[in-house]
């Protein structure tokens, strides 16, 4: 014999009403057979058989309310076993709680499940070689050029990266050099070719994926953060999605609203993804190539202002930043100021103006966002005190945010006054020249929150 | 499970092809789509005792949908669908004690408990999954066929979709790129009459699903669903194609769904006589049965322990599912990336 049990029709049911038997006792039942109707508050559904037999016993009968999940509510003879009919008996009303045979409970944790420390990657070596000075479009495009030349597998899609060399020219070349299967242009569909490049990558290509801006990943962002991040948690390890989304980001000049964004703590706020966000040719260089060589999801975010600014770039084809590991690019001991991309230029000039009043400011380009190298930022303020942080996005759930909420859990004792958050102004990007300037973060911006925590 | 079937040639242009195929292959079809009817059947049942929790989407009345589809895929051939998906693993050869058990959340599951119904994966038998956005498995599988031929291994990308996605903007724009780069993709269209409670009517314009891709140059037509055979003839045919380089192509399967759309859905949207019909005259196991009897193919016993083996395998299943143990807590943190060390893994699908 076998007991049928009352089923639930939803997560949330607890009890329901036997509305109707479609069986009757003495019945042959197959499975897929309707049983029995079901009804809750919310749904009627039909009861389906799984078991083959004879319905030998009818234990609530229909019209009966409040039956709790899992009480028995009939009985199936098997083949071979005796039918035994059986009047129905009176319902067992506001049924006593059944056992539920509900997955186990889960046990204790038997060891603390904190989060595992992230190893955090060994800084690159300080160059003392040769180097050659170009702008960052170019080492972008070098990167990319010495990776596809080293992998197979390796190859870049996206709007007007081939035969127009790129909407910002980031790809010069690439197409004579590698040819149209290797350098695709794509159509005006990032929602489309972003997901592509993520099935590609599932199957083991790494693509590089150009945005034409980051403003036009809002429309693939499902990809970004759905198919690609979450696929090998998703699957327990077994499918992994090495690609690298790349392009401007935040704003230019005078593009307005919906072309000046910065969407730097949106992703760095997705587990599963790393996000870069370089200033220096050498860093863009050398971080483009390990986004290229990391078997994750990394969002490497460009600002086009920077495109046709000059660094020294170190002469190695080998050359590779690590992710994850800021750098102090100007030492100083009254006050650490935090930037990335672009802002690293507009808090360098702070330094240098807060230097000529005499206060020492240390600047830390933190270079990758997630995962954010809090580490040398918590070294800093041990010796400064003080935390300034700098970036062109929003404030409000920022980066400066997570950076401010990070010291104050890992250096509250160290801190002399809290930390000040230098942010894009709180409203969509203006388009008139006096307007825009207003919105963004200005040098002395960042020099009166750096006298403001100094309380001078 | 490649099968050498031939399409029977159309002696009237509305005339369904079949494919002609062995008794044992027959028999092979009748089992198989057994096996996953069995094993939602049991899995509905676990999931009204509590045993597995969420979304559950249920493939029953569909199966000759990817059982026909899969007699015809290759080896290293990639399968790609949305959230309707355990007959796709099933089809796809993997082991339904791992997926019971993923359903459930136990350690022995797929994802190790960690992707439920809506997200399970096998690299071994390049099942790419199981998504739970609608529509997004549209361009994850073109992406595959863009792999494939990026490698030129002779792979097709079987994508399958429901009727719900052919409203989604990602669809068209995959369309468009599979079709301006000839890639090795087939499209298969479940088409089971509803968005979730949205009848086709109600949701589409042009209720003409396949007829979508047609401006994109994009070859397709309508097939039984319903018919195992019909399916393959239709599939063999589209694969060829895209094997061959000619590019995408696109099939209408006209399906059906018995139960709701997810475990929680009353199915009011449709009339119990609609359902009714479908079950009894075009049920896709019992039109196989009915070949296999009336042709003189098979006996009655020799179903029966078709059956009874399938009962056995899906009963081991439950069992399996309901005594492993819940993933050891640690297993919270593993998994959301990777190591640099790992290195290029060499993926089954698109490994030339």
């Amino acid at each position: 014999m076998v007991d049928i049990l009352m089923p639930a029709l939803s997560p949330t049911m607890t009890e329901g009403k036997l509305a109707k038997w479609h069986k009757q006792v003495g019945d042959a039942v197959k499975a897929g057979d309707v049983l029995a109707e079901i009804e809750t508050d919310k749904a009627t559904m039909e009861f389906e058989a799984v078991d083959e037999g004879t319905l030998a016993e009818i234990l609530v009968p229909e019209g009966s309310e409040h039956i709790a999940v899992n009480a028995p509510i009939a009985r199936i003879a098997g083949e071979g076993e005796s039918a035994k009919p059986a009047a129905a008996k009176a319902a067992p009303q506001a049924a006593a709680p059944m056992p539920v045979a509900k997955a186990p409970a889960p046990q204790p944790p038997s060891q603390p499940v904190s989060a595992p420390t992230a190893l955090r990657p060994a800084a690159e070596s300080e160059w003392a070689g040769p180097t050659t000075t170009v702008t960052v479009r170019e080492a972008l495009r070098d990167a990319m050029a010495e990776e596809m030349r080293r992998d197979g597998d390796v190859f870049l899609i996206g709007e007007e990266v081939a035969e127009y060399q790129g909407a910002y020219k980031v790809s010069q070349g690439l197409l004579e050099e590698f040819g149209a299967r290797r350098v695709i242009d794509t159509p005006i569909s990032e929602y489309g070719f972003a997901g592509l490049g993520v099935g590609a990558a599932m199957a083991g290509l790494r693509p590089i994926v150009e945005f034409m801006t980051w403003n036009f990943a809002m429309q693939a962002i499902d990809h970004l953060v759905n198919s690609a991040a979450k696929t090998r948690y998703m699957s327990g390890g077994q499918m992994h999605c090495p690609i690298v989304f790349r392009g401007p980001n935040g704003a230019a000049a005078r593009v307005a609203a919906q072309h000046s964004q910065d969407y730097a703590s949106w992703y760095a706020h997705v587990p599963g993804l790393k996000v870069v966000a370089p200033y220096s040719a050498a860093d863009h260089k050398g971080l483009l190539k390990a986004a290229i060589r990391d078997p994750n999801p990394v969002i490497f975010l460009e600002n086009e202002m920077l495109y046709g600014a000059s660094f020294p770039v170190p002469n190695d084809t080998d050359y590779i930043v690590p992710i994850g590991r800021a750098r102090i690019v100007r030492p100083g001991e009254h006050v650490t100021i935090t930037a990335y991309s672009r802002m690293v230029e507009v808090a360098e000039r702070a330094a240098e103006a807060l230097a000529a009043d005499g206060i020492s400011a240390e600047v830390i380009d933190l270079r990758t966002l997630r995962p954010l190298d809090v580490e040398t930022v918590v070294e800093s303020v041990k010796k400064t005190n003080r935390l300034v942080s700098v970036e062109e996005g929003w404030a409000f759930a920022g980066i400066g945010a997570e950076t401010a909420a990070q010291i104050m859990e890992q250096a509250f004792d160290w801190l002399d006054a809290p930390p000040a958050r230098v942010a894009g102004k709180d409203v969509p990007m203006p388009y008139a020249a006096n307007l825009e300037h207003l919105a963004l973060p200005q040098p002395e911006d960042v020099v009166a929150a750096a006298k403001a925590v100094g309380y001078r | 499970m490649a099968v050498a079937a031939k399409r029977k040639p159309k002696s009237r242009p509305d005339e369904p092809a079949e494919a002609e195929v062995s008794t044992e292959k027959l028999l092979d079809l009748y089992r198989n789509m057994l096996l996953i009817r069995r094993f939602e059947e049991k899995a509905g049942q676990m999931y009204g005792m509590g045993l597995i929790g969420g979304f559950c989407h249920l493939y029953i009345g569909e199966e000759a949908v990817v059982i026909g589809a899969m007699a015809v895929a290759e080896p290293g051939d990639t399968v790609i669908t949305a959230y309707r998906d355990h007959g796709h693993m099933l089809a796809c050869g993997m082991d339904p004690k791992g997926v019971m058990a993923e359903l459930t959340g136990r350690r022995t599951g797929y994802s190790h408990g960690k992707g439920g119904s809506m997200h399970m994966f096998s690299r071994e038998k390049n099942f790419f999954g199981g998504h739970g956005i609608v529509g997004a498995c549209v361009p994850l599988g073109t992406g595959l066929g863009f792999a494939h031929r990026y490698r030129d291994n002779g792979r097709v990308s079987l994508t399958f979709l429901g009727d719900g996605a052919m409203n989604q903007g990602q669809v068209y724009e995959s369309f468009n790129m599979a079709a301006l780069w000839k890639l090795p993709v087939v499209y298969i269209i479940e088409n089971n009459r509803y968005g979730m409670g949205t009848s086709i009517a109600r949701s589409s314009a042009s209720p003409n699903l396949f007829g979508r891709a047609a401006p994109f140059g994009i070859p397709g037509y309508q097939v039984d669903g319903m018919n195992v055979l019909a399916v393959i003839a239709a599939v063999q045919e589209a694969v060829e194609h895209a094997r061959s380089g000619k590019g995408p192509f696109i099939l209408e399967m006209l399906t059906y769904r018995y139960r709701g759309h997810s475990m929680s859905d009353p199915a009011k949207y449709r009339s119990k006589d609609e359902v009714s019909r479908m079950r009894q005259e075009h049920d896709p196991i019992d039109q196989v049965r009915k070949r296999l009897i009336d042709g003189g193919l098979a006996d009655e016993n020799r179903l029966k322990g078709i059956d009874n083996a399938v009962k056995a395998q899906i009963t081991e299943a439950a069992d399996f599912a309901q005594q492993s143990p819940e993933p050891d807590p640690s297993e919270l943190w593993t998994d959301v990336y990777g190591e640099e060390s790992e290195g290029d893994v060499p993926q089954s699908g698109a490994g030339a």
